[in-house]
């Protein structure tokens, strides 16, 4: 727990402080890893085995045997949703590097007044 | 023994996001937030999450290390070609 | 400076937040109500072996359309944005240095197995831990080995995409067939739920689990492959 929260703080740290836009990227990439791992660990009960009713768990006593496998569940979508959202950025990324012939993030004014 | 082998894990994670954060090389850096996937989906396998585990190693330590490989070997080439 | 000072500040500010939430977090002894109810009427409802499954296809199985549909629209975007301009493609003959005898040869004899085994990860996905996304995944990354052992290798488009639209077809196609057989959308009873651990048992979950192993894999190598563009 007190280990995702760090991934998160410094994912974020990473998505601030960086200029280099893959960088900041990679910032996302780890605070999504940091909250992936928070949602597990709420799903998670000391002592438990993981939810697949095998010849380890008993049917009938399933519901004292296994963790909680919803947040299990939410967080296999999110690993693909964000692997996919991630490839799309670094391809604005790109197509922004080949206007510019640069990857600083200080570079791209053209918004700004 | 299991407590002592999360904690190493966790240590091992943090030393690798914060290297993949203040690395220079970027390459080095790429890799390094390959280790912290790869190390989560051990954690995950821990946790008895072995689902999350399988989608962890093979989408966020395997696929989305070489995405971000192909985008940087991209980035690299138009530079070289362009001057 | 002083943007480096408020960058830290915002830090700081979020670990408060959060160092806030940890103080009141105690860990679960017992599962929550939805979670207990999944648990205890899996069997009979289901017949899945696989908990996360049976969530993720069947009682979460709207979620999971979704989560396709967002990924289809992130591999399209890809696709839009590093599209090859005629010329561009045209200019690019530069010789590429091949990969050496034994590592193409090795990358041909290997790629069908791996194929096949992302296809029993996401066969097995109701009864042992894995699943269409782990599948697909397994899949794409046979491909990634066909590009880095063949670096001018060309997917073949067109049936790339007929396997993709129809898996995605076929997935709404499944949902409605549940609801007009069964309870309800991605209802999966209106197959005979079969044996408990069995191959084919718990119903529409396998057929489910097949298309959305189909559809992430088909996308992924799409999205490796526009990715690879001719940087590889």
């Amino acid at each position: 727990m007190i280990l995702g929260v760090a991934l998160v703080l410094i994912g974020f740290w990473g998505l601030i402080s960086r200029k280099n836009m893959i960088k900041m990227i990679l910032g996302l990439a780890i605070a999504e890893t940091g909250l992936q791992l928070i949602m597990v660990t709420i799903g998670y009960i000391d002592g438990r085995t993981a939810p697949i009713l095998d010849g380890a768990v008993n049917t009938l006593l399933a519901v004292r045997q296994v963790v909680d496998p919803v947040p299990q569940a939410l967080v296999l979508t999110a690993i693909v949703i964000g692997v996919a959202v991630n490839a799309l950025m670094l391809t604005f990324v790109i197509r922004l590097y080949q206007k510019k012939q640069s990857l600083n993030i200080s570079d791209y004014k053209d918004l700004k007044w | 023994m299991e407590t002592i082998m999360i904690i190493l894990l966790a240590l091992v994670m943090l030393a690798a996001a914060l290297a993949t954060i203040h690395m220079k090389n970027m390459i080095s850096a790429i890799l390094a937030a390959g280790v912290v996937s790869l190390f989560a989906s051990v954690l995950y396998l821990l946790m008895a999450a072995p689902d999350v585990a399988m989608t962890e190693a093979a989408i966020g330590a395997g696929l989305s290390t070489v995405i971000f490989l192909l985008a940087f070997k991209k980035t690299r080439d138009e530079e070289v070609e362009n001057g | 400076m002083v943007r480096r000072a408020f960058s830290l500040l915002l830090i700081l500010a979020l670990a408060g937040i959060f160092f806030s939430i940890l103080k009141g977090w105690t860990p679960m002894t017992e599962l929550s109500g939805v979670a207990r109810d999944y648990v205890a009427n899996e069997k009979e409802q289901l017949g899945a072996m696989n908990l996360v499954t049976a969530i993720v296809v069947t009682y979460r199985g709207l979620d999971t359309l979704g989560e396709v549909t967002v990924l289809f629209l992130a591999a399209s975007g890809v696709a839009v944005l590093l599209r090859r301009k005629r010329d561009e493609a045209a200019a690019t003959v530069k010789i590429k240095r091949a990969a050496s005898e034994i590592v193409t040869t090795g990358a041909s004899l290997l790629s069908p197995f791996i194929v096949m085994f992302g296809a029993y990860i996401f066969l097995n996905g109701h009864l042992s831990p894995g699943g269409g996304f782990q599948g697909g995944a397994v899949i794409a990354s046979a491909v990634l080995l066909l590009f880095l052992a063949h670096p001018d290798y060309k997917l073949k488009h067109a049936v790339l995409n007929i396997i993709e639209s129809f898996s995605g077809f076929a997935y709404v196609l499944v949902g409605l067939l549940g609801l007009f057989l069964a309870g309800g959308f991605l209802d999966n009873r209106f197959l005979p739920l079969g044996h408990f651990g069995s191959l084919l048992s718990a119903g529409a979950i396998p057929v489910i689990y097949v298309l959305i192993g189909l559809k992430v894999g088909t996308e992924l190598a799409t999205i490796l492959e526009n990715m690879k563009g001719r940087a590889l």
